[in-house]
């Protein structure tokens, strides 16, 4: 029987790092020797495509690379010194709290005047805005709630019982119809997209690439299981009230019925979501292990610094009248089969 | 039977700020009669009265800055 989804194909490389695990994943060459990996810019679409291409092993591989490799000792080794060089970076730049509720306080206020990607695609988004978001997001949403998943086996108690609670509404509470990436999927069917796995990934700019990495780097490290949690529940709490905005954008525009509600969803089911995941798996984690606090802080803080960068972009790119991609959409709106 | 779902009692958690919370399912009687139900495994009731979504909390009762 064949697979619904086939494995989505290597993308175009960005530089020697991302050329030369590419290499290794076809069996062609050498993996990038250690100078090189020190000396590539942290945040840039190189580092950032290398590490992302380790980490799909994860989820749902490539067409042509053998599944075995993810777990070949050499390419976890390069994946250690990218992730070391990414998780030094974050630690360094992202905004310190060592105070989970002060780190909590920054995101629990809505702005009256915001300025952020939601509020420029509710008031002046236009189709081929919400197009673009949609595409870009589609490297996160056609996983959603995947790479938190991993945590659950580190969690004990109230944490795990709430996570697992708000993850099962995630997959859409046992119907495969209301799974939250398809219902992304619907989504991008309306907005006329591909919503085949991985389909946008070569149009993805580092600033998006940074955002998938960062949850599964955090993810996949049972050390990093506070910051797991941290970077959970700022999904959670920032999600309902940007979720409202897009939905409005997407009634404004037009964009369909499925687009529409998969936002309308989003501001119920996170206004829930968020309690759950501050009252009983945060709280049921600093019940077990209170040393964590200043890890999952630091989760908080990480997603607000990589998010705050992708809406800076963005913005930037859309206020001058740009396109925020790197590969035009219109070629691929052909494509429809 | 512990784990017939009639015989265990409902928990609602009360909070000082922001929704009350009810396993789920639910139904809730709006005063004009209307019905409303959500199936979701917990449910966030806005008690601000300022959601757009009401009965449902949408993080309306947020403080503003
Ligand atoms: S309690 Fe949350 S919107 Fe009213
Ligand atoms: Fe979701
Ligand atoms: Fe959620």
């Amino acid at each position: 029987m064949k697979h619904p989804s086939e494995e989505p194909r290597l993308p175009a490389p960005r530089g020697p790092l991302s050329a030369a695990v590419e290499d290794h994943l076809r069996g062609t060459g050498p993996l990038p020797p250690d100078e090189e990996i020190a000396a590539a810019p942290v945040y840039g679409d190189d580092l950032q495509l290398a590490l992302y291409l380790c980490y799909e092993l994860h989820y749902r591989g490539f067409a042509g690379v053998a599944p075995e490799l993810e777990w070949d000792p050499e390419l976890l080794r390069v994946r250690g010194a990218l992730e070391r060089r990414f998780l030094a970076a974050l630690r360094a730049d992202a905004r310190r709290h060592d105070r989970l509720d002060d780190a909590l306080a920054g995101i629990l206020v809505e702005p009256v005047d915001g300025t952020g990607v939601s509020h420029f695609l509710r008031d002046k988004g236009e189709l081929w805005h919400l197009r673009e978001y949609a595409a870009q997001r589609s490297l996160y949403h056609l996983k959603e709630a995947d790479p938190h998943a991993w945590v659950l086996p580190r969690l004990w108690g109230r944490a795990k019982a709430g996570m697992a609670a708000v993850e099962f509404d995630e997959y859409g509470g046992g119907r495969a119809e209301r799974v939250h990436a398809r219902l992304f999927a619907d989504l991008m069917t309306d907005l006329g997209l591909d919503t085949a796995y991985g389909r946008y990934l070569d149009a993805a700019h580092a600033e998006l690439l940074v955002t998938v990495n960062l949850m599964s780097l955090f993810g996949l490290h049972r050390s990093l299981r506070g910051a797991l949690v941290g970077h959970f529940a700022t999904v959670e709490i920032t999600s309902s009230p940007g979720s409202r905005r897009l939905a409005e954008a997407m009634r404004r525009t037009g964009a369909g019925p499925a687009a529409v509600h998969f936002y309308d969803e989003h501001v119920e089911a996170d206004a829930v979501h968020e309690q759950v995941v501050r009252q009983d798996v945060i709280g049921g984690l600093l019940e077990v292990e209170p040393h964590l606090e200043a890890d999952i802080a630091f989760g908080v803080d990480a997603t607000v610094f990589v998010e705050d960068r992708l809406g800076d972009r963005l913005l930037s790119d859309w206020t001058a009248g740009r396109s925020s991609l790197r590969t035009p959409l219109t070629q691929e709106f052909t494509h429809t089969s | 039977m512990p784990n017939s779902p009639s015989d265990t009692p409902r928990r609602v958690t009360v909070r000082r700020k922001g929704p009350l919370l009810v396993e789920g399912p639910v139904e809730v009687e709006l005063e004009d009669g209307t019905i409303v139900s959500s199936d979701r495994f917990r449910v966030a009731l806005c008690t601000c009265r300022r959601s757009r979504r009401y009965p449902w909390c949408d993080t309306s009762h947020r403080d503003r800055a």
